[in-house]
């Protein structure tokens, strides 16, 4: 008896959702499109990385200015093109280039005088375009490296580095040090000069491999993506299409609220009402369509990102199932409270979308919560947006067991009773 | 079949309706007259547990109504004051819908979805949507939803606003069908030639009060006609309720 009036307002809802083109545009073509856009942002493969583009203008031509530039050139870090001084300048004042470096005429040898200290360092200049001060730092930490490498290695091995050691030993009495200090640089320098007799190699390679002599980086990074396992490369596509999924299981929520308040105006309430049905029940057959519907517009998505870009579920699929269902009576019972606390269906669909967008935002659907600050990482705990989008990538690329699920689940139901209770509180019934 | 007792019911300070009672048997027709905001519509949403009453008790087949649940609900059928239909949907679809709500299912849905569209003149637009309907046949489909669980008693609410002549028409052989069947009706309207051609009796609200409650011809003869002549209904309507604006 009961189950003829809730299966109808259900199919009813169904009906009047499939009905609507902006309504499935808006579940199904929207957040497909957003999520692949995002996606392909943040899932980037090691190829495919930005480089940062810098113009390297080399006046001095020495072997140590040749051998950075070799080794820039080599950096998977950088996108190096050799232009003019004057192309480069203008270059770097367009945007087509990050950061502009000028490698002044005689560099390389000054720099080798200046290696010892005692003599006057030559500067390097650097055009940056300001918008883009990161990267100037990056830039300088990459040529740090590279210039450190080239320059030791010559002054430990090539013939610049004998001559560079013979004029600091001759110069010694003039460099203002203590005689006892004195006496010990010219034991290293001394030495440094036996062992350049003894290993007569050029420049070998540049910054990188395995040098001859010379000062090097004294360490090497091995990286790799904590995923859901080995040989599982981390998709970005499953996060940004868990994290619009659940922008756009909102926005429905947000319908269905409007669509109650719409009922409403529309004297269709009335009729509803009329019938000798209990409040619950009505809500209830609200909720439950309006759960269908949400869970719908993310499992539509999900399964989008899953044929199309290789996003799997490598943790629990009943975990999964489990959120998604819990984020979909979450997003539901949101429906009910927007109808129980709106007046008018245009007023309220305003104050409901900038609700939702500052749900997803905090909860990390645009921008992963890692970034954001500590306080504001513990502070996102009360979102639910947030809890969606964490139970989501517990399930698909991070990989995580049922337990993983729980956590989010049960806040999402938590969540669900809230917003029920508040609505069910405040729902005006005499309208 | 139908008695509502010292009815009472306030909206913050403003009393809408304040100690209505009537009675409505079968086969009988009441014209429930008055003013704008004179607390028709509220009365109509107190008898259909719309709203709750802050005061006073409707009876159905003599028993109080208690609650959203009371299976008395199903004898009391509702035509609204507003267009009450998903415009979106084919009229089959609403009135699946509907229908539904008094848990009617299966060929009994689809009997009384027939026999009520056949009743209203709809029967072969049954699969076009509302949003292409005109508004004589919105009206006449929001008529068809109040009847299709079959109730004993119906309440209409102004329930020819905007039609023109011929839709109107058909709403009235409707109701006097209905009547004749045995079903009692509550008719509100601002229309005194509507009164005058259906209703029994008239029961006149203003203010939220009933100030009279009687037959046609009883209504004429509590004002004295200048001429020998039959006074109007609306003569009556504005001796009883006075001239003054409402709204
Ligand atoms: N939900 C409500 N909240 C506040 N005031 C209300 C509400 N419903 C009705 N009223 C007020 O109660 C009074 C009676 O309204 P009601 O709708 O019953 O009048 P009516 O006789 O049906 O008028 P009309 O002929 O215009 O339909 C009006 O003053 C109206 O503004
Ligand atoms: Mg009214």
């Amino acid at each position: 008896m009961l189950l003829i009036p809730l299966l109808a307002m259900i199919r009813k809802d169904l009906l009047l959702f499939l009905t609507d083109r902006r309504a499935v545009i808006m579940s199904f073509v929207a957040p497909i499109a957003i999520a692949s856009f995002f996606g392909s942002i943040f899932s980037g493969t090691e190829a495919e990385r930005a480089r940062v583009t810098v113009a390297l203008v080399d006046h001095d031509g020495s072997t140590i200015s040749q051998a950075i530039v070799k080794a820039a050139v080599a950096d998977a870090n950088l996108n190096v093109t050799s232009p003019t001084a004057d192309e480069a300048r203008k270059a770097v004042r367009e945007g087509d280039i990050t950061v502009g470096v000028v490698i002044p005429k005689g560099f390389g040898d000054s720099a080798a005088r200046a290696f010892f200290g005692g003599a006057q360092k030559p500067a390097l200049t650097m055009w940056y375009d300001p918008s883009r001060g990161t990267e100037l730092g990056l830039v300088r930490g990459i040529m740090t490296e590279h210039i450190m490498s080239a320059v030791s290695q010559e002054v430990f091995s090539g013939p610049t580095g004998t001559r560079v050691v013979d004029d600091a030993l001759t110069n010694l009495g003039q460099s203002g040090l203590p005689t006892d200090q004195q006496r010990r640089l010219q034991d290293l320098l001394t030495s440094v000069r036996a062992f350049n007799q003894s290993a007569p190699a050029g420049l070998a390679s540049g910054g990188g491999g395995a040098p001859v002599g010379g000062i090097t980086v004294p360490y090497t990074v091995a990286q790799e993506a904590i995923t859901s396992g080995e040989n599982v490369a981390y998709n970005g596509y499953a996060h940004s299409f868990a994290g619009m999924g659940i922008q756009f299981l909102l926005f429905s929520s947000i319908d269905l609220g409007i669509g109650i308040l719409l009922e409403r105006q529309r004297g269709l309430w009335k009729r509803l009402r009329s019938a000798p049905l209990s409040r619950m029940t009505l809500l209830g057959g609200k909720a439950l369509s309006g759960a269908l519907i949400a869970l719908m517009t993310l499992l539509v998505s999900f399964g989008f990102a899953m044929i199309v870009f290789k996003v799997s579920i490598a943790g629990s699929i009943v975990g999964f199932f489990m959120v998604a269902a819990a984020c979909a009576l979450m997003a539901a019972t949101f429906g009910l409270l927007i109808a129980s606390l709106g007046r008018t269906p245009g007023g309220s669909r305003g104050i409901a979308s900038l609700s939702v967008l500052m749900m997803v935002m905090l909860g990390g659907a645009w921008v992963p919560t890692f970034l954001f600050p500590q306080w504001l990482q513990r502070a996102t705990l009360v979102v639910p947006a947030r809890w969606a989008v964490d139970g989501l990538d517990a399930m698909t690329w991070r990989g995580l067991g049922l337990s993983a699920a729980v956590a989010p689940t049960l806040a999402l139901l938590g969540f669900a009773a809230l917003f029920s209770t508040i609505a069910v509180l405040r729902f005006r019934w005499e309208e | 079949m139908l008695e509502v007792r010292h009815l009472k019911k306030s909206f913050g300070t403003l009393t809408a309706v304040n100690d209505v009672s009537f009675s409505l048997r079968a086969g009988e027709l009441v014209g429930l007259l008055g003013p704008n905001g004179a607390g028709k519509t509220t009365t109509v949403s107190m008898i259909s547990g719309l709203v709750a009453p802050d005061e006073g008790s409707v009876l159905v087949g003599g028993a109080p109504l208690a609650g959203d649940t009371d299976p008395k609900k199903r004898k009391i059928g509702l035509v609204p004051q507003d267009l009450a239909l998903y415009d979106e949907l084919s009229a089959n679809a609403n009135l699946r819908f509907f229908g539904a709500l008094y848990g009617l299912s299966g060929t009994g849905l689809e009997q009384a979805i027939e026999r009520t569209l056949t009743l209203v003149g709809l029967a072969d637009r049954a699969k076009d949507h509302v949003k292409n309907y005109s508004g004589g046949m919105k009206r006449r489909l929001n008529l068809a939803a109040g009847l299709l669980h079959d109730p004993d008693i119906l309440l209409l609410d102004e329930p020819t606003v905007g039609v023109d002549p011929q839709s109107r028409n058909a709403i009235f052989d409707n109701l006097e069908q209905l009547k004749a069947a045995g079903k009692a009706l509550l008719y509100t309207t601002h229309y005194m030639e509507e009164a005058e051609r259906l209703a029994d009796r008239l029961v006149i609200i203003d203010g939220g009060r009933v100030v009279a409650d009687d037959t046609i011809a009883g209504m004429r003869a509590r004002v004295p006609s200048a001429n020998g002549e039959r006074v109007s209904l609306e003569t009556v309507f504005l001796a009883l309720t006075g001239r003054s604006l409402r709204d």
